[in-house]
């Protein structure tokens, strides 16, 4: 068997002789990617709104889920932590929106990306200060998260979906419906956009920014406590966790900036295309595909759509 | 619209006044020791060549920019600077120089976004599009329509705006304006750009918005035939210090006025 069978035909008789095994990798792909595709939600909400590309978005969902654990191992109730735990991303959106991007407004994009990792490591440091620096457990007994595997016998063989990874998928659908409506529907959400279009047209129709920049900093910290919890009870809370910030470059290379349903199907494909490169392509090459896949689908993609997906394309008059 | 009576009288109260305002950018003076004022009811042009503070006089007004120096009256209450919120919540609008629409969104949303400070339905109903926020929903879509029909642009609301032409882009920033029921109107060049079809239509709406509506304007312009024809007052700038002001016949016979435009020997 030549290379070329063993990377073009081969790995597609797998599929088809092994549909069992074939779906279980979707599957998992799938809620890999869900998690991606939350992460780079957070991302989209802030550039859209501001322009700013947040590179602390992977902290925040850091810090979230820390917060969260960290309160509850002060002995705080589950439901009670988390209530607060939703508080402190409000005061954090509050914080940043009066203390870095007030100070910085009219400046160039480049500043308060910038200012951006000053609050990266602001964050590392204050999570470290006041929770540990030591891995944790996420709560995911006490806020009644199911446990176990749910097993269905088909196509020849089993497929088992972990109960939490459905909970995570049935939980991120409906916030991001939420999500969706909000932006749409109402005129919070129609300023959003607006402030997303023209800071100066949005100021002339009475539209506060500051306003509307702490909304989406709290709904981008709404997202990343979610993502946290979720990500948390896969592995464990600590600040390794926020390499999963750099999943979301390939997810917003693919889905566009600026797009929300491009970040969900962006986040989609990555997952699913990494799972599935690395379980039927990786042998070929002995493995440890899952670190850099996602950057060569999103390159490919690229390739044909430099916009991205549901990117916006730039048309300038000239 | 002259009183009758005193010849001198032209047109209602003073509705804003800035007086003595200065704005600098690092050295660079744009607007020194500049007072005027804009009365009820009237089309206030304020012109000059370029670079002379026309467009910072508008920012100024309508709280962009922040003088150093100088006060700002408006419906009778004096401060030292406008805020964009305070200015939008007073009855504040304005066009830009350079078209600033929201170009992601249709016509018909660039338009409703003028309504954003006269919704004031709580948020939960929003979220359900039930109850008082739908009511209050149809009764702005409502009002929006009839602008669409006042600027004639009925057949493009559903179009996004990035991809109108530019006289049509103008048209739905004046709708946006328009849609916040301002008292005082800014328009930052309404004709730049425009070839003389496009300029005519616009100037008609122009005199409309104030017939029709009482709205008074302040409009930069340097179009002087438009000028002329539009304005019941005139504010001249030059080099952010003010040369002239008064009635467009005198100001076209203004000496200083004539040596800016035109240059002086030295």
């Amino acid at each position: 068997m030549g290379p070329l069978y063993q990377i073009f035909v081969d790995p597609f008789v797998q599929m088809a002789q092994a549909p069992d095994l074939l779906v279980q990798t979707l599957w998992e792909g799938l809620v890999g990617g869900m998690l991606y595709a939350l992460i780079a939600l957070g991302f989209v909400l802030i550039f859209k709104a501001s322009g700013v590309f947040n590179f602390a978005q992977g902290i925040m969902v850091v810090f979230a889920a820390l917060t969260l654990v960290g309160l509850h191992s002060a002995g705080v109730p589950a439901f009670l932590a988390l209530g607060l735990s939703i508080a402190v991303m409000f005061a954090l959106a509050f914080t940043v929106e009066r203390v870095v991007l007030r100070p910085l407004i009219n400046q160039p994009d480049i500043i308060l990306f910038m200012a951006t990792f000053g609050i990266t490591y602001f964050l590392i440091g204050f999570g470290e200060f006041v929770f540990g620096g030591d891995p944790k457990v996420m709560i995911a007994d006490q806020l009644y998260l199911p446990k176990g595997t749910v097993t269905y016998k088909t196509l020849g063989g089993v497929v088992s979906l972990q109960k939490m990874d459905i909970a995570a998928a049935v939980i991120a659908s409906i916030m991001v419906a939420g999500l969706a409506v909000f932006f749409s529907k109402t005129r919070i959400g129609r300023a959003l956009r607006a402030v997303a279009d023209s800071h100066s047209a949005a100021l002339s129709v009475g539209i506060s920014l500051e306003q509307i920049w702490v909304i989406v900093w709290f709904a981008a910290g709404l997202v990343a406590l979610v993502t946290g919890i979720f990500w948390g009870a896969r592995s464990d809370v600590s600040f390794a966790l926020d390499v999963i910030a750099l999943k979301a470059l390939p997810v917003l290379i693919l889905g566009g900036l600026t797009s929300i349903p491009g970040a969900i199907v962006g986040g989609l494909i990555i997952g699913i295309g990494e799972k599935i490169g690395e379980f039927y392509w990786g042998p070929l090459i002995g493995g440890g595909t899952d670190s850099w896949f996602a950057y060569v689908i999103a390159l490919v993609f690229l390739l044909f759509r430099p916009q991205g997906l549901f990117g916006e394309r730039i048309i300038e008059r000239v | 619209m002259r009183a009758p009576g005193g010849p001198e009288v032209s047109v209602g109260d003073v509705l804003l006044a800035v007086e003595d305002v200065s704005l600098s950018f690092g050295g660079v003076k744009a607007v020194s020791n500049v007072s005027f004022d804009i009365r009820k009811g009237e089309i206030r042009a304020i012109i000059g060549p370029n670079g002379a503070g026309k467009t910072s006089m508008l920012n100024i007004i309508n709280g962009f920019y922040h003088p150093q120096q100088g006060r700002i009256t408006f419906k009778g209450e004096t401060r030292s600077q406008m805020r964009p919120h305070e200015a939008a919540f007073g009855g504040i609008a304005r066009t830009f120089q350079n078209v600033a629409l929201f170009r992601g969104m249709t016509a018909l949303d660039n338009i409703m976004a003028g309504r954003t400070l006269k919704m004031n339905s709580n948020f939960f109903w929003q979220l359900l599009r039930y109850g008082p926020a739908m009511t209050e929903e149809v009764e702005h879509r409502h009002f929006v329509e009839g602008i669409i029909d006042f600027l004639k642009i009925q057949e493009i609301r559903r179009v996004p705006v990035g991809r109108l032409p530019y006289g049509l882009q103008k048209r739905v920033e004046l709708g946006r304006a328009l849609a916040m029921e301002p008292d005082l109107l800014l328009l930052d060049e309404p004709m730049a750009g425009m070839n003389l079809e496009e300029k005519e239509d616009m100037s008609r709406f122009v005199l409309d918005v104030n017939d029709h509506f009482g709205t008074t304007i302040a409009l930069i312009e340097h179009d002087m035939g438009v000028v002329m024809d539009l304005s019941d007052r005139v504010v001249v700038l030059d080099h952010g210090i003010k040369i002239a002001d008064g009635t467009p016949d005198d100001v076209k016979s203004n000496q200083a006025v004539l040596d800016a435009y035109l240059g002086v020997a030295h």
